[in-house]
């Protein structure tokens, strides 16, 4: 029986969600709207010539580069100034954005959108890893085209390598992934007494503040970002909806009207940013007796036509690479490459799925090499508290993986159906290790995020909680306030808690990076706690608690060096297939999970991520395919790129072990990524195990088996 | 400009609209019913589904032209019914709902699936639910619901 805060109780927005009463932005009318249609370029690279649009009836406009108000930028600010709003020359990916038409009726954009003319001078465009690297068609970033070049070195990889016996080589490559959030994205952009008021279906209100502003040359308290109920984001409505409200907002500037954005779901798909795609080369070495004395990485992500985020998830990719082993000497090399594709940007994990896939199949390649079984060479490895991470600093906390994979090789009969199915025999298990740094990389909480988070108690004694994290699924509008109740002795259901609006919450940064509860739900409860000896005081009370870097914590940000994430949670996937020896099609026969994540905030939340996230890494490691046809997605429709249904994988069993973390809300750590992390690798190596061939890619599709077991 | 006469939520209603229309669109613009949503246009997600004469339908591939005469129960509808209660609250208390943009379409294909099989099987509930994506759940919460609910129904 569980009890205490991690007891379950009904999600606030459950019922109205079941209901149907929520009401999502595509619900909500807006009187006197325009509809904005986006117009795009229709090749890779190149120079856009003329741009031919045709009359317009009246109530129409098409709004462009020309029509940025005065002294505002033609770039968006996400990181750094980046994507810019509106091309008229410079074409760097398919489908970057022209202008916005505007007008009172979707059928006659869609026409008018189609009826626009652009002229081009085409150039050669680079679109994989390879072809960025070599620069065809000349760099299009710098004179190399990377974004990030990094290095790092652990130990001494250089004696490592004299000393070595034999050197296994390896390459592990990853694809797109296509987010799928069920809601498109959609945004409202319009005038309220001076300002721009944005709503958006969004999981970083502030994000968006921050990009659109410079474009038009306003104030950020000028620009009001507010929160509309958000169907998913998945990393997807991180940065993509900077793009549209800008392009918004400046035609909200030129016709003062409100404009509304809604993708279908194929523009969606063709247009929104995806996954980067990854190619991990290892060289490791073994002395006389098959031990790892050292290893060499080569990581390389497809970064897109603009720099996005790429960097931070190249360094969240390469800081996973060794995922949960303490490899003893370690060189790497991290490039983020520029190519003429969309821009790669946020998705579940941020590089580290693409960093704990390549690590996790590449011991079991070395494993399969020296004749050893995976499981226990990587146990032999694993790390444990004081152990030294990839770039050099501590793991802090009490690693739980020994005790954990006890229980869940019992719970899964792993000894006996590994003993049982023979290699090759077309029963397969497999068994991922992972681990997820809660929080952003290195000292962004401390140096860019600066977390703040509020709490009121109003004249009525009402508690209100203002912060700018957002509900889009996980449960936060439930957690926070279970984390605020808790200290206030009271019911969580008697706690404001509203879709932020910038013009109202602190900025307690963005909904990413397995932070809103380790990092932001700390702060509810710090400020829950302050509250608290003013909660029987007469009148208005407020408190409001700021982030501070854990004790013991040290990150230099120019070198890559010292603790990368302050804790980690920690997760083992087991995956049993049987492959069909003639369709080479894969039926799974058990999902087996266990999770440390310090302590659950919710244990019904927790399980729903669990479940949620294993499935999703499932379908990027089996269905996912979306391959690049001259720089445009093949798959642009949920019928071609297929997700997951309720059919194709069996129920996921779903354990937790507690090991409270002292700096998180309740001893409770990261938890949405993690659970991505590791069932894509666990799939491969089921599959891999069934059919007795090296698996070096996902997702693992039966053309893709059959390929392996025709030519080995 | 057709006109065309069905039943909506039990009440007889006419509307002059193009036959080619989307009965989608006709419920979320021609009447404020926005519990089915839009969540990809060509009949694959579910998320629009609501029951055409008990069955359940994807309301996105249904011209309206060819509803003449029927019965359509959108969750408008359903949720005033004990029945739509019943699987309502058997979400809540399942922990299915996460995002919600499936759910509605998730209710009404629970509907039409205990209509048919009171008391399924956990392989008919996923057989049931087959036409409906999630993105979010990765699908076991909304099982339980909808098992739960069959099992309330039955004054468990």
């Amino acid at each position: 029986m569980t009890t205490g805060i991690s007891r379950s109780v009904p999600r606030v927005d459950a019922y109205d969600k079941a209901a149907g009463i929520t009401r999502y932005i595509a619900d909500i009318p807006v009187a006197g709207v325009c509809y904005g249609k986006l117009v795009r370029t229709s090749i890779s690279r190149g120079t856009i010539l003329d741009i031919d649009v045709p009359e317009l009836p009246e109530g129409f406009w098409f709004i462009s580069e020309g029509d940025i108000p005065e002294g505002g930028r033609n770039r968006i600010h996400m990181i750094k100034e980046d994507w810019p709003v509106f091309t008229n020359s410079e074409v760097r990916f398919y489908g970057q954005t022209i202008g916005i038409l505007v007008g009172p009726d979707r059928e006659q954009l869609i026409a008018l959108a189609d009826a626009v003319r652009v002229t081009y001078r085409e150039q050669e465009a680079a679109f994989t890893i390879e072809e960025g690297l070599a620069c065809r068609g000349g760099a299009l970033h710098g004179d190399d085209n990377l974004f990030a070049d990094y290095c790092l070195v652990k130990g001494d990889p250089e004696s490592a390598f004299s000393r070595a016996h034999r050197v296994i080589e390896d390459v592990i490559e990853t694809g797109f992934q296509e987010h799928v959030y069920m809601e498109p994205q959609g945004i409202t952009v319009e005038e309220q007494d001076g300002k721009i008021v944005i709503h958006a279906s969004c999981q970083c209100p502030f994000y968006i503040r921050k990009a659109v502003a410079p474009s038009l040359n306003r104030s950020l308290d000028d620009i009001i970002v507010r929160q509309a109920v958000t169907g998913g984001g998945f990393g997807g409505k991180e940065h993509f909806p900077d793009i549209i409200a800008s392009a918004a907002a400046v035609a909200v500037t030129k016709v003062h009207r409100p404009v509304q954005v809604i993708f279908d779901r194929e523009e969606d798909m063709c247009y929104s940013t995806k996954r980067h795609p990854s190619q991990v080369i290892f060289k490791t070495a073994l002395d006389s007796e098959n031990r790892i004395i050292g290893m060499d990485i080569d990581a390389r992500i497809n970064a897109g036509a603009y720099e996005s985020c790429s960097p931070v998830v190249l360094q969240r990719l390469i800081f996973s690479s060794n995922s949960v082993y303490d490899i003893p000497n370690v060189q790497l090399r991290g490039r983020a490459v520029a190519t003429s594709t969309i821009p790669s940007d946020a998705f579940r994990g941020f590089g580290a799925p693409q960093g704990i896939i390549a690590a996790e199949l590449h011991m079991s390649h070395i494993a399969r090499e020296i004749g050893m079984d995976e499981v226990e060479l990587k146990r032999s490895l694993m790390v444990s508290k004081g152990s030294r991470t990839i770039t050099n600093g501590t793991i802090h906390e009490t690693v739980k993986l020994h005790e954990m994979w006890q229980r869940i090789a019992e719970v899964s009969g792993w000894h006996e159906k590994k003993s049982r199915y023979a290699p090759g025999s077309g029963r397969g298990m497999g068994a991922a290790f992972y681990l997820h740094g809660g929080g952003f990389t290195g000292s962004g909480e401390q140096d860019i995020i600066k977390a703040r988070v509020r709490m009121v108690k109003r004249d009525d004694g009402i508690v209100e909680i203002l912060l700018s994290n957002v509900e889009m699924g996980q449960g936060l509008q439930t957690t926070f306030r279970k984390i605020a109740a808790q200290v206030l002795d009271c019911d969580y259901r008697d706690i404001l808690l509203a879709d932020p609006d910038t013009d109202r919450v602190p900025d307690s940064g963005p909904t990413v990076a397995s932070r809103s509860i380790m990092i932001v739900g700390r702060l509810v409860q710090l400020a829950a706690e302050q509250l608290k000896h003013k909660l029987h005081e007469p009148g208005a009370q407020e408190s409001e608690a700021a982030y501070t870097q854990p004790p013991g914590c040290h990150w230099d940000q120019e070198t890559l060096q010292g603790d990368a994430y302050p804790a980690y949670g920690w997760g083992i996937c087991v995956i049993e297939t049987a492959v069909d020896p003639d369709t080479c099609e894969v039926e799974t026969l058990g999902v087996w999970t266990i999770h440390e994540i310090g302590k659950a905030i919710d244990e019904a939340i927790v399980h729903g991520q669990v479940t949620g996230g294993v499935i999703q890494a499932l379908g990027y490691g089996s269905l996912e395919k979306l391959e690049l046809k001259d720089g445009k997605f093949f798959q642009h429709t949920m019928a071609d790129y297929i997700i997951p249904t309720t059919l194709d994988f069996p129920g996921v069993y779903s354990e937790l072990v507690e090991n409270p973390y002292p700096y998180g809300p309740f001893g409770a750590k990261g938890l949405g990524e993690l659970v991505f992390d590791g069932a894509a690798a666990s799939y491969a190596m089921a599959v891999q195990h069934a059919v007795d061939r090296t698996v070096s890619r996902i997702p693992v599709t039966p053309e893709y088996i059959m390929e392996l077991k025709t030519h080995g | 400009m057709d006109s065309i006469t069905f039943r909506l939520n039990g009440t007889e209603v006419t509307i002059t609209s193009p036959g080619t229309r989307r009965l989608l669109d006709v419920l979320r613009e021609d009447f404020s019913m926005t519990a089915a949503k839009e969540g990809c246009g060509e009949g694959e997600c579910g998320a629009c589904s609501v029951l055409k004469d008990g069955r359940v339908v994807n309301s996105c591939m249904v011209p309206v032209g060819s509803i003449q005469g029927c019965e359509i129960v959108t969750l408008e509808g359903l949720r005033e019914s004990e029945q739509g209660k019943r699987i309502i609250d058997a979400f809540v208390q399942s922990g299915s709902v996460q995002c919600g943009f499936c759910t509605p379409g998730m209710v009404m294909a629970a509907a039409s699936l205990l209509a048919e099989h009171p008391r399924p099987s956990e392989a008919e509930v996923r057989e049931g639910l087959s036409g409906n994506l999630c993105r979010c759940t990765g699908y076991d919460a909304i099982v339980r619901g909808v098992i739960l609910a069959s099992r309330e129904g039955e004054g468990l």
